[in-house]
């Protein structure tokens, strides 16, 4: 019993942990831009991807590589997917700024069309096994058998999590950061380059989400064009849930996320007498979802945002 | 003065014989259709499926201001009320005609069910929950394998039969379809000029202001969201009678956004500007095709380039039917 529930406590702990990583870009990009950023769930694959081709291309085979050129592809997915962020901001959101709120939201979906087409071309359509990129060894505590992936997930996600609250809290750029999230005008009239404050958001966001998707890879060994697309919808559930804009909330809502999910898959076959088997999986991110707008919008961490800011440019 | 009117007179002829000419060459179009090879017959068809689609959920974007994500939910609703209620799946077989008005019904129920929780939310907390929502009836379809056939669908749905006649080739379908679309289309027109057509554009404009005059902004966007799930599921019926076969893998997130596209594209809240954006939407990939595989790529760029170069939309909301006409017929 004690190993069944070691067990699914850190089956949650990792896909929350990657739910978290991918929650914090639709944060700060809300946070900032009042926009639902669709694109995140493509950066999230092509991260993914980029690490495959890195490994396969520039060391020569994956699954077998050192500890030294996976470091150095981490360091390289994150910058490459970082400023794919960017530049998809001041192609497709800068000269929508003025427009109404939904030309953005549907820019996004544009682009994502295409980064999911272009990788379909590019790489086949065909799911590609992609070997974890920690060593596989396997642990035995208590009944419960723990994978190093799963621990080297929760490690690393939680370490850039940590990275990342610190850089905000303390750096001067974090302080750029905070101040155009909690209201890009006063910053803009206070003389922050409000600019420069939403490109280091889109490249921070996108780049974590980027190392996400290497981590989600790793964990179910396999990775296909569009498993953007589920995963960043939960991942935006766990934003939500957490409060939108919150950088906390975000990771709290990601592990609250991962913690329902599996819970509920692993109770709802036993609950319900085998009627409802486990393939109800996905539903549960929606439900919370439907659930936390219904009764509480702003999240667990959210502040409460106020008509003027949430409606300062006219709904669509 | 004499050869300046002569001369003006003349300008004018010309131009009403050019408007004569446009008014003929449309609807020339839309009646030797049907002459054209069944694969133009075919893409008309969907053409006027999305165009259908696209008036039902332009009620709740381009009128009330209500961004919906999960309008394919009520399209879903639709089509499998026709396949369950016409094929072997339950062994019933009610006709068409009668199932038309079930599938919309049924869909506005689906509308008013959802819209009850979910309207009190704002912007992007109510795009999200519809997204949510039609996720959540996406997934049901697809695990809900004793009713709905799970990822298989249901298959062998009938045929459908119009006053004796059974329904099958494009080209019925391409009647069929245009008929509801007119019928559609000024029942739209008619409701934009309405009282609750106003209080949508009240609600649209301002909520705080639309609530402060008198309006019961819950109700009016309830109504928003019924009338516009009762087209979808219209839409639905109609699909599902078509293809003859229905399964979850029609109804995903991806054909609710290309709805709103089709929207956004053309023209928010404007008919003029939804048939325009059908048309240019649905059109546009069968034009790409000499790209094969890049097809989706160019696509998806096309559209993201579209939304930033002409984001108010390819029709202008001012440009709308009472423009056109005024334009076509005045002197």
């Amino acid at each position: 019993m004690t190993g069944l529930l070691l067990q699914q406590f850190v089956n949650m702990a990792t896909i929350g942990a990657i739910y978290a990583l991918i929650a914090l870009g639709y944060t700060m990009v809300y946070g900032v831009l009042r926009l639902i950023n669709f694109v995140h769930s493509e950066l999230f694959m092509l991260g993914a991807y980029f690490c495959y081709g890195l490994l396969a291309f520039g060391f020569g085979g994956i699954g077998s590589v050192g500890a030294l050129a996976v470091t150095v592809a981490f360091f390289a997915v994150f910058a490459l997917v970082g400023f794919t962020g960017v530049a998809i901001e001041r192609i497709a959101y800068k000269p929508l700024r003025q427009a109404t709120r939904l030309a953005p939201m549907l820019s996004a979906l544009g682009l994502s069309l295409f980064f999911q087409s272009a990788v379909q071309v590019l790489a086949g359509p065909q799911p590609i096994r992609f070997p974890s990129i920690f060593p596989g060894t396997r642990i035995m505590v208590a009944g419960a058998v723990i994978t190093t992936t799963q621990l080297g997930i929760v490690v690393l996600a939680v370490a850039l999590m940590l990275l990342l609250a610190a850089f905000v809290a303390r750096t001067r750029l974090g302080v750029l950061v905070r101040a155009v999230s909690e209201s890009p005008r006063t910053s803009a009239l206070l003389g922050i380059n409000v600019d420069r404050a939403i490109s280091l958001i889109f490249f921070i966001g996108p780049g974590l989400g980027g190392l996400g998707g290497i981590l989600y890879a790793s964990y179910y060994g396999i990775m296909y064009p569009t498993m953007g697309t589920i995963v960043g919808l939960k991942a935006f559930t766990a934003a939500i849930l957490g409060g939108i804009g919150s950088i906390p909330g975000a990771m709290l809502g990601g592990f609250l996320l991962g913690f329902v999910e599996v819970a509920g898959t692993a109770l709802l076959p036993v609950l319900s007498g085998g009627i409802l088997g486990t393939d109800y999986r996905d539903i549960f991110a929606f439900i919370v979802l439907v659930t936390v707008l219904i009764f509480r919008p702003t999240g667990l961490l959210g502040e409460q945002i106020s008509e003027e800011t949430m409606v300062y440019k006219r709904d669509y | 003065m004499a050869s300046v009117s002569v001369a003006r007179s003349g300008f004018r002829a010309g131009r009403v014989l050019a408007r004569a000419l446009l008014v003929g060459a449309v609807l020339a179009v839309l009646l030797l259709m049907p002459q054209a090879g069944l694969y133009y017959v075919r893409l008309a068809d969907d053409v006027l499926i999305y165009v259908l689609l696209a008036l039902g959920l332009n009620l709740v974007i381009g009128y009330a201001g209500l961004l919906d994500l999960g309008f394919v939910a009520f399209y879903a609703v639709g089509a499998y009320s026709y396949a369950l209620l016409a094929s072997p799946q339950f062994g019933i077989h009610l006709p068409f005609l009668v199932i038309l008005p079930i599938g919309a019904a049924l869909a506005a129920c689906f509308g008013i069910l959802l819209g009850i929780p979910v309207l009190p939310l704002r912007g992007d907390y109510l795009a999200i929950v519809t997204l949510g929502f039609g996720e959540i009836i996406r997934i049901l379809l697809n695990n809900m394998d004793a009713v709905t056939g799970g990822p298989q669908g249901v298959m062998m749905i009938d045929v459908p039969r119009l006053a004796g006649y059974p329904l099958i080739s494009p080209r019925g379908f391409y009647w069929l379809l245009l008929g509801i679309c007119i019928i559609v289309g000024t029942l739209v027109l008619r409701l934009e000029r309405s009282i609750l057509g106003k209080a949508w554009a009240a609600i649209r404009e301002d909520q705080d202001a639309a609530r402060g005059i008198g309006i019961n902004t819950v109700r009016v966007k309830l109504a928003a969201f019924a009338i516009s799930a009762s087209i979808g599921g219209l839409a639905g019926v109609i699909f599902a009678s078509f293809q003859r076969y229905v399964s979850p893998e029609s109804f995903t997130f991806n054909e609710s956004i290309l709805i709103v596209l089709i929207i956004v594209i053309g023209g928010v809240g404007n008919i003029l500007g939804v048939i325009t954006g059908a048309i240019a939407l649905i059109v546009l990939p069968e034009l790409l095709r000499g790209v094969a595989e890049y097809r989706m790529m160019a696509f998806g760029f096309v559209l993201a380039a579209l939304i930033v170069l002409r984001p108010e939309g390819l029709v202008p909301r001012s440009f709308g039917p009472a423009r056109l006409a005024r334009w076509l017929f005045a002197p």
